[in-house]
């Protein structure tokens, strides 16, 4: 990983959104190979400007505006990498990116199983996902556990600024296909911010913990990813009016997964509260839920709880504050931790 | 009469300063199939390279029945037979020069096999013990492809990603005609025209997508008019006549490295065999059509040709079998010994690096394999 181009130390005010796109551009000027892809990447510079001065820069050839067409996008970003190129796909809604499913399972995540090693695919998807900008149909899915359910994959989803451009970085100098999954409504939170720092880039599959518990009594991990992060740093925030004392777990990264992170901050406090926006049944707490329990159940003090997205199909967006995970919902849950023992010895507070 | 049924009457008033892209005519196909041998032009073709289309057609014909053999004596899972499409086989291996790239689909092992794999490497994914069993920049050869057409737009992105590195390397991507109707095949000759990539689509129409005929399949005067409407030429040819085959596809081939972007490439041929050993082609064809067909034979057509222009005789013939029978015996006796495995080698190419969850799911299978070790080692 090289560092990025020019002196840029100082930490100035930065978007998602903008750390995004600067991330790409680094990329690009240390590595010729990486190529930027995709519907309206090119001119427009993305529909979320991510890619905005890319093909200025670089020339067409290596920010493409394609046809619209998914499968084929990504189907002819496998053929590129086998001739060595470092192919970044833009999918313009989660939604969209669903007629890539076949190349994606068939192909981008076997390809290196398949050839014994021979062809790996340094290819990474970003996918913008998830709601809360008022989206219509079809642009506000949370589609990771489809990614997840799938070997070869990384699937990486970050929370913050730095981690933006951090695990952008990281996701392209990964030999491996990378499903980046970025927040859409976190791109445009703000975070003071520096792009010349190189101990920003996280290595894939390390979460952190991103508010540490005190020590008070009554303690419980919030687990979460993604847009959810900061919904669990204000009700952790929140709940220390309760008496509860919150560590907040940022996993960073779904595939693969920080078992040790996780677990360790799980010892600590006792409780654990998994939250994302995706649905519930069959979704990524189950699994963590579930490993959690596997590990940690000598350490529980209450069942590991879910606050999830409702079974539902995403809902149109003047409903969407409904279903999404709010404060509200992440502290009821944490409520409900006060397992048995600490109803009957009325020990709250 | 309504409009629609008026030619040329129906016309969409266009936008000021409107011009078709191109002209549709020499994009289009012609009406039959072309035939070269046993036409005037075939005295044009050189008899080196007809020598070596035969001693291919007739190596790939025994391989085929080999590899058929195989299956039923449980050494290969399954195989796709292409007997009968030989020609397009043998054309589509020999066509391409070192620095080029075939995408094969899962019939297309005899392809890969006369590009320089070796037939047991080629036949892996068929045997089981893996996925697929070289590595495809050795012959560049790409892995045999089970989905149906998502080969192709792999095809045209390397074509592409060649074409941005200044290299002048071309593509064939191979595809039955079952596969032209899923979305792959419209994807990937709409980025390859658009991009004008140097790749080249060969679709051996064999008849049948496993049961379904053509006439099911598409509604299309001839799966070659499809190039027109992607902007590239559509080129019909005679599947059996393995002269006309590797013409076409040697002058796709040069358009392409030239700059002339890609071309489609219909051959009619037919699947003599069933789909695979799991397929009854009794079901849905009757034996009369194939025994039409077994008339048109790729190895009697291209015989034929060459004894006219005496550049075969019967020790030609001869020669050409022996070595078709060295190939089979060196294949039967290499697939007859069993495949040495190393389970462990399951984790080892998912990831760069092992997770942690695989790191702990390979101690747990090392863990299996070394008890199953110490039962067996107890009963001896």
């Amino acid at each position: 990983m090289t560092t990025a181009i020019g002196a840029d130390t100082a930490r100035k005010p930065a978007t998602m959104a903008q750390a995004l796109g600067r991330a790409l551009r680094d990329a690009m000027a240390a590595d010729p190979s990486v190529h930027v892809l995709g519907e309206d990447v090119g001119t427009l510079g993305g529909v979320f400007r991510i890619t905005d001065g890319l093909a200025k820069e670089f020339g067409e050839d290596r920010c493409t505006d394609t046809p619209l067409a998914e499968a084929g996008i990504l189907g002819t970003a496998v053929g590129m990498a086998m001739y060595g190129l470092r192919p970044v796909v833009e999918m313009q809604f989660d939604a969209f990116a669903y007629p890539s499913f076949e190349q994606l399972i068939s192909h981008v995540s076997r390809m290196r199983n398949r050839t014994r090693g021979a062809m790996p695919m340094p290819i990474t998807v970003r996918v913008p996902y998830g709601g809360g900008i008022g989206g219509v149909e079809h642009h506000s899915d949370s589609s990771e556990i489809y990614y997840m359910a799938t070997p070869g994959l990384h699937v990486v989803a970050p929370a913050t600024v730095a981690d933006a451009y951090g695990l952008l970085r990281a996701a392209i100098a990964s030999d491996d296909p990378v499903i980046f999954l970025e927040p859409k409504r976190l791109y445009w939170s703000k975070a003071d911010w520096s792009a010349d720092a190189p101990e920003q880039v996280p290595p894939i599959g390390r979460a952190v913990v991103r508010r540490p518990a005190t020590g008070g009594r009554q303690s419980a991990t919030l687990i979460s990813y993604g847009p959810s992060v900061p919904v669990c740093l204000e009700a952790a925030e929140a709940a220390r009016a309760e008496g509860w004392d919150l560590e907040v777990v940022d996993l960073r990264s779904l595939v693969p997964f920080d078992d040790d992170t996780v677990c360790a901050s799980v010892r600590r406090t006792g409780r654990a509260v998994v939250v994302h926006e995706a649905t519930g049944f069959g979704g990524p707490g189950g699994e963590i839920a579930a490993r959690v329990t596997e590990r940690c159940f000598h350490h529980l003090e209450a069942p590991v709880l879910r606050v999830a997205g409702f079974d539902i199909p995403y809902p149109p967006p003047m409903l969407e504050r409904h279903h999404l995970p709010g404060v509200d919902r992440v502290l009821d849950a944490v409520a409900r931790l006060q397992w048995e023992s600490e109803w009957t010895e009325g020990s709250a507070v | 009469m309504t409009v629609l049924e008026q030619p040329g009457a129906y016309r969409p008033t266009p936008p000021p300063g409107w011009q078709p892209r191109v002209e549709a005519a020499p994009l289009l196909p012609d009406a039959e199939p072309y035939r070269l041998l046993g036409t005037a032009a075939a005295a044009d073709i050189s008899p080196d390279l007809l020598t070596r289309l035969h001693r291919e057609l007739v190596r790939g014909r025994r391989y085929n029945t080999q590899a058929t053999a195989l299956t039923r004596q449980g050494r290969l899972a399954v195989y796709p037979s292409s007997t009968g499409q030989e020609a397009c086989q043998v054309a589509a291996g020999l066509v391409l020069e070192d620095r080029d790239w075939l995408f094969p689909s899962y019939r297309d092992t005899l392809a890969a096999v006369v590009r320089g794999l070796d037939p047991v490497d080629a036949l892996t994914l068929l045997r089981g013990d893996w996925h697929s069993g070289y590595d495809p920049h050795e012959h560049r050869v790409a892995p045999l492809c089970t989905p149906l057409a998502t080969q192709l737009p792999h095809a045209v992105g390397l074509a592409h990603a060649a074409r941005l590195k200044g290299d002048d390397v071309v593509a064939l991507a191979l595809v039955g005609d079952g596969g032209t109707s899923e979305g792959d095949f419209h994807e990937a000759l709409n980025f390859a025209a658009v991009w004008h990539a140097p790749v080249v689509f060969l679709v051996q129409n064999n008849g049948f997508a496993i049961s379904v005929p053509l006439a099911k399949q598409t509604a299309a005067p001839s799966l070659a008019h499809k190039a027109v409407g992607y902007g590239m030429p559509g080129r019909l040819v005679d599947g059996n006549d393995v002269a006309a085959v590797h013409q076409v596809l040697a002058e796709a081939v040069r358009r392409a490295r030239g700059g002339g972007g890609p071309t489609l490439v219909e051959a009619v041929t037919y699947r003599i065999d069933a789909h695979t050993n799991a397929d009854d082609a009794t079901r849905y064809r009757p034996d009369s059509e194939v025994e039409a067909w077994q008339a048109h034979d790729p190895i009697a057509l291209l015989e034929d040709a060459m004894r006219d222009r005496r550049l075969l005789d019967d020790e030609g013939v001869r020669a050409a079998r022996e070595s078709a029978e060295r190939l089979a015996a060196d294949l039967r006796t290499r697939m007859h010994q069993d495949a040495v495995l190393d389970p462990m080698e399951l984790f080892e190419h998912v990831y760069a690096d092992r997770t942690g969850q695989l790191r702990e799911q390979a101690a747990q299978l090392r863990a299996e394999l070394d008890a199953e070790a110490g039962d067996s080692g107890k009963g001896e």
